[in-house]
């Protein structure tokens, strides 16, 4: 087996640490919390940072009209299988394919994981700005507008008396090291392909 | 794990090591200055305190957590009385809790707590603490800070020698104050002398959970049993008692109890005892007596009453009891922390006086007797006299250790603690109190492995230090610090009750399993609602039972109508919250009772008898949210007559 095809191999098996390690985490920080309420999101589920902290985010939100955050989504489906059927093609790739299909798979990875993003933000902005109209407080902005509460995509953000960070866990850097691997199995392919050629 | 414990105790010996070094050396430096005080007790806020200390509440039949050195309370525990703040006592769960075999007794006088100890060393899991005056020895466990058992101690009076733990928890130790008849019957008093007894019970600990059960009662004659304390070390298998009153005096008692030049200090084989009982040995006496358990997967309290007990008699185990001959009334009974010496604080001696454990064993060897007491060998003074400490003050209560081999004694007359060396009987140090101390406690000075950072004086009088309070002012702690040669005063703080003894323990050893709450789950109240589909409103005849939920901030159901007259309405309320330090509170409009104060993930129970049609509200009592205002209900009471049906509701769900 080539060396590029190696480095794919461990490309392509990296996003498997998904299963294990959580993608992305917020966290909520406040006076009264001196341990933060955090929530893990795993591919195929919301886990509580420390016990009932979930619950607890719910009770907070209830007061400005946030939905409960839900049992289960339909995404908690389709990523794992996303993950599974993207690894399969990864290490197709890597036993069959040379150092151009390496280069398909990481297109297809930034694709999919550009996908997730999006479809996190989309979430994450209906959790913040669909409030229930019986909210016990209302909130507006400067200018008048309803105030929502979407926490951070990506960063750290001032949430009337919560700090809200948002960063991605474990899960994410092994998918994020599993990508950039995939280009480093093309970049050395495409070299000793180059080298091969001259000689 | 064990590797890491052991770690962590190796990095906290070096701590403390480097600690106590730099103490010494800036006690030497600032000795001129003495000004440090302030800085010693100074607890930065939102820093803990290095030590709990749990002293007893005296006649408010409580236990209070101190943090040392700061002397800021954090919690009472109703142990003994009721207390309608936390409704215990008052809620159907714990009213069992406070049922004896002469019915329900709603208070109690709270002496002598010990922590459970492993090894000899506080190991954190319990404190014992018995009730004087009808006998009784509480649990509570240090993971809840609730008391979880009370176990009643029959053919006992002024349960005084009480409650202390043997060196590995196998046994809690209750003995009597004043001798009665035993079994009780109907005599006349002035038959006292070699007619009534004096009961040493010993309580078997189950290990898995700390639960006692009585193994025997030891029936000793009729003298007065003081104080006690078990041998350690060497001396493990043994109790020691103090006795006064060996005049068998039973009127005048401060005349005629005080006669004898010397009385005795008991030592009993308990191992020899327990050996004889598990062979078979001893009689079941009828003796009606109560077991109360709470149980936290409940939050439930049962009563259970006993039957009889198993009885010894001395001469029933021959060469398991011996009598010490101990100067003029001796009140604490004290052990060092290596077994040796038994420190008998003579109280109306000028000396004190300290027996040898080995003296005392060469002695039995030999059988050098005095005599006997009611066929119980009374050995020389001289032969198991280890030492006396001459002069050292007047009316010696009590005895600590700081495991550098130095004791403290306490003076209630002359109202000082002092420091003497053990082996030599030197004097090192002497510090006034204000005023009157009685017990004084070391962290651990109960144990092999006392932690002499710190002493703790409780006074029994203060006079003039607070601002005044009418003619009934606290009683009193007062910190010392210990590190040094010489003990310097560095706080006074104001206690429940009377701070009558107290056990102490550093933090680190209780901190990381105190609970933060009970998992809803896991609740297995008969009447738990664990959500609001679980609500319900239930008629039997005249009693109702509401199954209610409480989360912030509303009661669920919060709107109840079909209640009548004449009714016994049963409010069973679940807190749903899983959140540390969110407790919510009930009370209602009339009823005859306390308000409930329930922690996330408890039920518990209130009644109401509603006397008066109308409609009532209930509201929550601590405050809980920004919305804690808004957590109120209401229940229609209609007249006897009515045929209302039940219904109930929260919000538009009508």
């Amino acid at each position: 087996m080539k060396k590029s095809n190696i480095i794919m191999l461990l490309a392509a098996i990296f996003p498997l640490a998904l299963f294990i390690f959580p993608l992305w985490n917020i966290t909520l920080e406040a006076p009264q919390y001196p341990i933060p309420l955090g929530m893990n999101i795993h591919i195929n589920d919301f886990a509580d940072a420390n016990p009932y902290d979930i619950k607890n985010i719910n009770l907070m939100n209830h007061y400005v009209g946030m939905k409960y955050i839900p049992e289960a989504i339909p995404e908690f489906k389709i990523f794992p299988i996303g993950i599974i059927v993207s690894t399969i093609i990864g290490l197709l790739i890597a036993f069959k394919g040379n150092y151009k299909w390496f280069l398909g798979w990481f297109v297809l990875m930034i694709v999919l994981s550009s996908a997730g993003i999006y479809d996190f933000y989309i979430w994450e902005h209906d959790y913040g700005h669909n409030l229930d109209p019986k909210a016990i407080m209302k909130f507006t902005n400067p200018d008048g507008s309803v105030m929502g509460f979407q926490p951070p995509l990506f960063g750290t953000k001032h949430i009337l008396n919560f700090t809200a960070h948002s960063y991605p866990r474990l899960g994410a850097f092994f998918l994020g090291l599993g990508i950039a691997t995939s280009l480093l199995a093309f970049f050395i392919g495409k070299k000793s392909h180059k080298k091969a050629l001259n000689i | 794990m064990k590797q890491i414990f052991k770690l962590s105790v190796g990095f906290l010996m070096i701590a403390m090591a480097f600690t106590s070094c730099n103490n010494s050396k800036s006690s030497k430096s600032n000795s001129a200055l003495n000004s440090n005080a302030a800085e010693k007790v100074y607890v930065a806020p939102g820093e803990y305190d290095e030590f709990y200390a749990f002293i007893s509440g005296g006649f408010s039949g409580q236990l209070s957590v101190y943090g040392l050195p700061s002397g800021r309370l954090f919690k009472v525990i109703p142990v003994f009385s009721q207390d309608p703040e936390k409704a215990y006592g008052y809620n159907e769960e714990t009213k069992p809790m406070l049922n004896t075999s002469h019915g329900f007794i709603p208070w109690d006088d709270s002496h002598h707590p010990d922590i459970s100890q492993t090894g000899g060393k506080l190991d954190g899991r319990y404190v014992y603490i018995n009730a004087n005056n009808t006998p009784r020895i509480a649990k509570i466990d240090l993971t809840t800070f609730e008391t979880t058992e009370i176990i009643e101690i029959p053919n006992s009076a002024g349960n005084h020698s009480s409650s202390f733990v043997t060196e590995n928890t196998e046994y809690v130790v209750a003995g009597t104050r004043f001798s009665v008849p035993i079994p009780q019957r109907d005599m006349p008093i002035k038959d006292y002398k070699g007619n009534f007894k004096g009961s040493l019970s010993f309580l078997k600990v189950n290990p898995e959970n700390g639960e006692m059960s009585i193994k025997f009662q030891l029936l000793m004659p009729g003298f007065d049993y003081d104080l006690s304390h078990p041998g350690r070390g060497k001396s493990h298998g043994w109790f020691f008692f103090t006795t006064y009153n060996t005049e068998e005096a039973n009127s005048l008692l401060e005349v005629n109890a005080s006669q004898n030049d010397k009385d005795f200090i008991a030592a009993i084989n308990w191992k020899k005892i327990e050996e004889y009982v598990n062979n078979g040995g001893g009689t079941k006496i009828p003796s009606e007596y109560a077991h109360n358990l709470y149980s936290d997967e409940n939050h439930t309290a049962t009563s259970t009453m006993m039957h009889e007990v198993l009885q010894v008699k001395p001469s029933d185990v021959p060469g398991a009891i011996f009598l010490l001959p101990t100067p003029k009334s001796p009140h604490g009974c004290d052990v060092d922390p290596t077994g040796e010496y038994i420190v008998g604080n003579g109280k109306l001696s000028a000396n004190l006086t300290v027996h040898s454990f080995t003296k005392m064993l060469n002695a039995i060897e030999n059988k050098k007797f005095a005599g006997e007491a009611y066929g119980i060998p009374i050995l020389k003074f001289e032969d198991v006299l280890a030492g006396v400490v001459e002069q050292p003050g007047l009316g010696p209560l009590h005895t600590e250790f700081d495991g550098k081999g130095n004791a403290y004694t306490s003076f209630f007359i002359s109202s000082e603690v002092v420091k003497w060396k053990l082996g030599t009987w030197e004097v090192l140090d002497r510090k006034p109190t204000f005023y009157s101390i009685g017990h004084l406690m070391i962290p651990g000075g109960n144990s092999a492995n006392p932690f002499g950072k710190y002493l703790l004086a409780m006074n029994k009088i203060t006079k003039d230090r607070y601002l005044p309070t009418g003619p009934e002012v606290t009683q009193s702690a007062q910190l010392f610090d210990i590190s040094g040669d010489k003990m310097e005063l560095l706080l006074d703080f104001p206690t429940i009750g009377e701070p009558h003894y107290a056990a102490g323990i550093p933090a680190n050893l209780i901190t990381a399993n105190s609970k933060k709450l009970y998992k809803l789950e896991d609740n297995k109240h008969p009447y738990a609602a664990k959500s609001d589909a679980d609500t319900k409103v239930t008629r039997n005849g005249n009693e109702v039972h509401i199954q209610m939920t409480m989360i912030r901030s509303h009661f669920s159901p919060d709107n109840i109508e079909g209640v009548k007259v004449g009714d016994k309405v049963y409010f069973h309320v679940t807190n749903l919250e899983q959140d540390y330090d969110v407790p919510h509170g009930i009370a209602m409009i009339g009823a005859n009772t306390s308000e409930l104060l329930i922690m996330p993930g408890q039920t518990e129970t209130f009644v109401w008898e509603p006397k008066q049609v109308g409609v009532w509200p209930f509201y929550c009592t601590d405050f809980c949210s920004a919305l804690h205002q808004e957590m109120q209900g209401y229940v229609r009471v209609s007249p006897s007559s009515s045929d209302i049906k039940l219904s109930w509701s929260l919000g538009d769900d009508f």
